[in-house]
């Protein structure tokens, strides 16, 4: 079995019990980079010999009885806004397209101490923002089921990368639907934890009180035992406040039987695909052929939902993204003959069109005057949206929801009409609002072939339920073995 | 017409904290630029601040000390501006939720006591340093003193004029210092204050205009600084040229001796402020209040009142209370000893002028207080005497020698030799004649003259009580 076909789990049993060494598994991954991303555009940058270094010394660890961690020696691809020490951070953007940072995020040494493997940084629309992985300075990610269309994004990259076999398992973040929406696109399964259970210390803040960083994956067992990994308290990022790391043993058990899923009928009206709607359906008469009760009902705040979204998005990110004045690290332009020069030429040359639109409306809605009228009020409709969900799982045990509204643009269609890209994150948006845990996964295709996804909305720390729903579908349906033609 | 000075105060103390506000960087003043900063302090992306418990210790202190309140909803919000100095080119501080509101602090005036009220006193960081090389014609960043804690102490307009200004601030200065909160150096920058300055006809109940005053690095500039603005403003008014006094922030400039403007409202920044994501809110318990209340320590008033117990006079008190260095040394010295009237003699009037002849700050004082409280006791049970004292002490803040050592060294002990005392009693007499002459006619000062020589006789080691008694018994 050629490892591209793997699950990082049985790469990682294979290197365990001998079958495999580290080694041959980082030389399988960097070959698939080798074959694939020329077609693809999905790795920044590759860290070839550090990953083949890294191969000897966690194959020593092994050899020598050392106990690590289920996925030891499996490779990883992190996407490009994540630290790893002394390895290009790009972010996507001109800004940084020097940048190398001096530590690693927390995340990257929990994945390392668990003997896991940096191969290489992924791409993504610049700082995260954008869901098309087109505003990237490096070109656009496209989709390995079809060239002519985008991967999506932020974190395209990433799921083009799993998806074409070029990554074992790839760490992306998500603010508004930036693991889940490409995951959908290319027919990967990914995890976006409750905010607060994985330290965001080494990822660049787009929108802080969104951003979560999740595991992409082949299947939901792979992302379960990454982000165990990955999760737990940091002394390095107080809003990290879960108490200890996810303990999902023995949480695959038991099935979906007996459980009560909500589904929104107002998710399923206009605006959604016949194929998608369809899929979801689908889904839906599955989970309860396996013993589950679905039950429809309405979702409240939706219409407001995308609106307060991007106004504290724009907010935070506008603030986040003043740090790059040309003045420490990143671009500077070279005419740059005072300091407000440096500041307005550096700036205005090396920030694309999307994050200068974000850093505009984000400045605004936060000046004296507008203050209320919008920061506020978006607020206010955060905490209806937080009421909403709570109401919903109080009857459901998790919300099944379409992820996106069609499949993947094609590439450059996005460019033409923004507001409706903004529009489609409708079903993703909601959940960062209020901070609460998906997984995403496939579950059927369009006319056109390509994978349709479907995602699981858990309450605050309910991980557990969704992966275990998430593992009975898979155990059930297999759209996640579909292989891309790449 | 005559006028009134409004003025009320910005007070930013840089607190005493080991670690920054955000991060573990030490806060020591001096280190060689940008090796007292990490990921956090110096803005690196993705790097995250974590808030250090320590600062809102401090910053409770000094509001519980200054009357005030105690919010228990704290957060940080962001202060969006661009400069060098900021590396995030935000400022975290407190805008909406500051953590002391509602305080006062009383001030002794010309007139007699007045309460000046305290508006509030939040948290916020420092920012680095830029340091401008002319020659180079370029302009360095040392990011050391970013991310140090300060409390900003905002005051009420109630002060008027600079003498009442000075009285706030030297007494501000006395409780930051006691409380261990600031080190309160203003040629270092860690007390500033902003000098927010108006004029307005007296009687009336109206501000005039206001204008902020920045960049005094001690009080007498400050003083200077007031008298200056506020008559700039009074000329304007009764110039009828009042439409060019507007509101604004203005630069005084010491050497100068003026306020030069620098920004007006108009062109006043939009800070964009807005709570701080990256920090959950801060819950301040009534028992961690109360945790603070008990661990204060204690205040200059106090330990005044505390001093008048132990027998000392209120000027005494007042004078080892101007500086935390020489009550310290008081009170360590006096629990040795236990002869508090004693050391505060001893320290009132010889160290104190030791200080003075020696230009020593309070601050670098390094005195050991056993030694002096060894010294005291030497003194006061007649193994020495003051004279010998005097020397002695000498040593000890010099050198740090040991009193007892010294003494033992020099031949200072007093001789217990009564014969010998008296021999040289009877020398001094003889060789002096005309002394008992004019000590007969009522001159007293040949009295003191006398026991000098008797002294010189015993080469300083004579007991003076002794010589006077037997001096008076031969004379009468």
């Amino acid at each position: 079995m050629d490892i591209r076909e793997m699950t990082a789990l049985e790469i990682g049993r294979r290197i365990k019990n001998k079958e495999l060494s580290c080694e041959e598994a980082v030389s399988a991954v960097l070959g698939a980079i080798d074959a694939t991303d020329g077609k693809l555009g999905a790795y920044i940058s590759v860290q070839k010999e550090e990953a083949l270094a890294a191969a000897y010394s966690v194959q020593k660890r092994l050899d020598a009885g050392e106990e690590l961690s289920p996925l030891a020696g499996v490779p990883v691809s992190i996407k490009d806004n994540i630290c790893v020490k002394d390895v290009p951070a790009t972010a996507g953007a001109k800004m940084l397209e020097n940048f190398r940072p001096v530590y690693n995020a927390t995340v990257v040494e929990k994945l390392e101490a668990a003997g896991m493997i940096p191969i290489g940084k992924l791409n993504m629309d610049e700082f995260g923002m954008g869901s098309t992985t087109e505003s990237s300075i490096f070109g656009p990610t496209k989709n390995p089921w079809n060239l002519e269309r985008v991967a999506g994004g932020s974190s395209g990259g990433c799921a083009a990368a799993v998806a074409s076999g070029s990554a074992a398992l790839a760490i992306g973040s998500d603010t508004g639907g930036s693991i889940r929406q490409p995951s959908a696109f290319c027919g990967v399964t990914c995890i976006k934890p409750t905010y607060g259970s994985v330290s965001r210390y080494g990822l660049m803040g787009s929108a802080s009180s969104f951003d979560t960083m999740g595991p992409m994956g082949k299947d939901i067992r792979d992302c379960a035992a990454a982000l165990k990994i990955m999760s737990g308290p940091d002394r390095r990022d107080s809003t990290c406040v879960i108490d200890a790391p996810f303990d999902f043993n023995g949480c695959f058990e038991g099935g979906v039987g007996g459980m009560t899923i909500g589904l929104p009928e107002n998710y399923l009206g206009d605006g959604l695909s016949v194929d998608t709607r369809e899929a979801i359906l689908n889904a839906a008469k599955t989970f309860e052929s396996m013993g589950a009760r679905v039950e429809r009902f309405t979702m409240p705040m939706v219409e407001y939902a995308v609106p307060a979204f991007y106004i504290i998005a724009c907010a935070e990110g506008s603030s986040n993204l003043s740090a790059f004045d040309g003045i420490k690290y990143g671009y500077r332009s070279p005419d740059a003959q005072s300091l407000a020069e440096v500041y307005v030429k550096s700036r205005s040359e090396a920030f694309g069109f999307e994050a200068k639109k974000r850093i505009m409306l984000g400045s605004f809605v936060l000046s004296s005057g507008y203050y209320d009228a919008y920061y506020n009020k978006a607020l206010q409709v955060r905490g209806l949206v937080v009421d909403a969900f709570k109401k919903a799982h109080e009857k459901y045990d998790f919300i099944l929801s379409p992820v996106t509204p069609s499949g993947p643009y094609r590439l450059g269609e996005s460019l033409k009409d923004p507001q409706r890209i903004y529009l489609a994150d409708v079903y993703t948006v909601p959940v960062n609002l209020a901070g609460l845990p998906a997984v995403a996964l496939p579950c059927g295709q369009d006319s056109d072939g390509l994978p349709v996804g479907m995602q699981l909305i858990g309450r605050r720390f309910g991980e557990p339920t969704i992966l275990r729903a998430a593992d009975a579908f898979q155990q059930k349906a297999n759209y996640h073995t579909r292989r891309c033609p790449l | 017409m005559s006028f009134e000075i409004v003025i009320g105060l910005e007070v930013h103390a840089e607190l005493a904290t080991n670690t920054k506000i955000f991060c573990g960087c030490t806060t020591r003043f001096g280190g060689e630029p940008n090796t007292q900063t990490c990921a956090v302090c110096s803005g690196q992306p993705g790097a995250l601040p974590v808030f250090n418990k320590a600062v809102a210790d401090h910053a409770i202190t000094a509001g519980l000390a200054l009357n005030c309140e105690i919010n228990q909803h704290n957060r940080f919000d962001r202060k969006n501006y661009f400069y060098p100095d900021l590396p995030r080119a935000f400022q975290l501080s407190q805008l909406f939720l500051p953590i002391c509101k509602n305080g006062h602090l009383d001030i002794e005036t010309g007139k007699g006591t007045k309460r000046i009220g305290i508006t509030q006193i939040h948290m916020e960081e420092d920012a680095g340093k830029l340091i401008h090389d002319q020659g180079a014609q370029c302009t360095y960043v040392d990011y050391n003193r970013g991310g140090t804690p300060l409390i900003e102490i905002v005051s009420a307009p109630d002060l008027r004029g600079a003498d009442e200004t000075i009285a706030y601030l030297e007494k501000l200065r006395e409780i930051l210092l006691y409380l261990g909160v600031c080190d309160c150096k203003m040629q270092e920058g860690s007390l500033r204050a902003d000098v927010n300055l108006s004029v307005r006809p007296v009687g009336s109940a109206k501000f005039g205009v206001r204008v902020e005053m920045k960049n005094m690095n001690s009080l007498k500039a400050i003083h200077r600084a007031i008298a200056y603005e506020s008559q700039r403003q009074i000329d304007l008014i009764e110039d009828g040229r009042s439409h060019e006094l507007v509101q604004q922030t203005r630069r005084w400039d010491d050497e100068k001796g003026v306020s030069v403007g620098m920004r007006s409202k108009e062109n006043a920044q939009d800070y964009r402020y807005f709570p701080e994501p990256d920090l959950l809110p801060l819950e301040v318990s009534p028992e961690w209040i109360e945790r603070v209340r008990t661990a204060m320590p204690e205040t200059a008033a106090a330990k005044r009142e505390r001093y008048a117990g132990l027998g000392l006079t209120s000027a005494d008190a007042a004078m080892l209370t101007t500086a935390k260095p020489l009550s310290d040394l008081f009170e360590q010295a006096a629990e040795f000893c236990k002869k508090p009237k004693e050391t505060a003699n001893m320290i009132l009037g010889g160290v104190m002028r030791l200080m003075n002849d020696t230009a020593t700050p309070a601050d670098d004082l390094a005195l050991d207080p056993g030694k002096l409280a060894d010294l005291i006791v030497l003194i006061e049970d007649g193994t020495i005497n003051r004279n010998a004292g005097k020397d002695a002490l000498e040593a000890l803040f010099k050198t740090g020698a040991d009193p007892r050592a010294y003494i033992e060294e020099h031949g200072l002990a007093m001789t217990q030799d009564t014969g010998l005392i008296e021999e040289c009693v009877d020398k001094a007499l003889a060789t002096n004649p005309q002394s008992i002459e004019d000590f007969k006619a009522g001159k007293e000062k040949a009295f003191g003259f006398l026991v000098g020589q008797a002294m010189k006789e015993l080469r300083g080691k004579g007991d003076p009580q002794l010589i006077n008694k037997l001096l008076k018994e031969k004379l009468g």
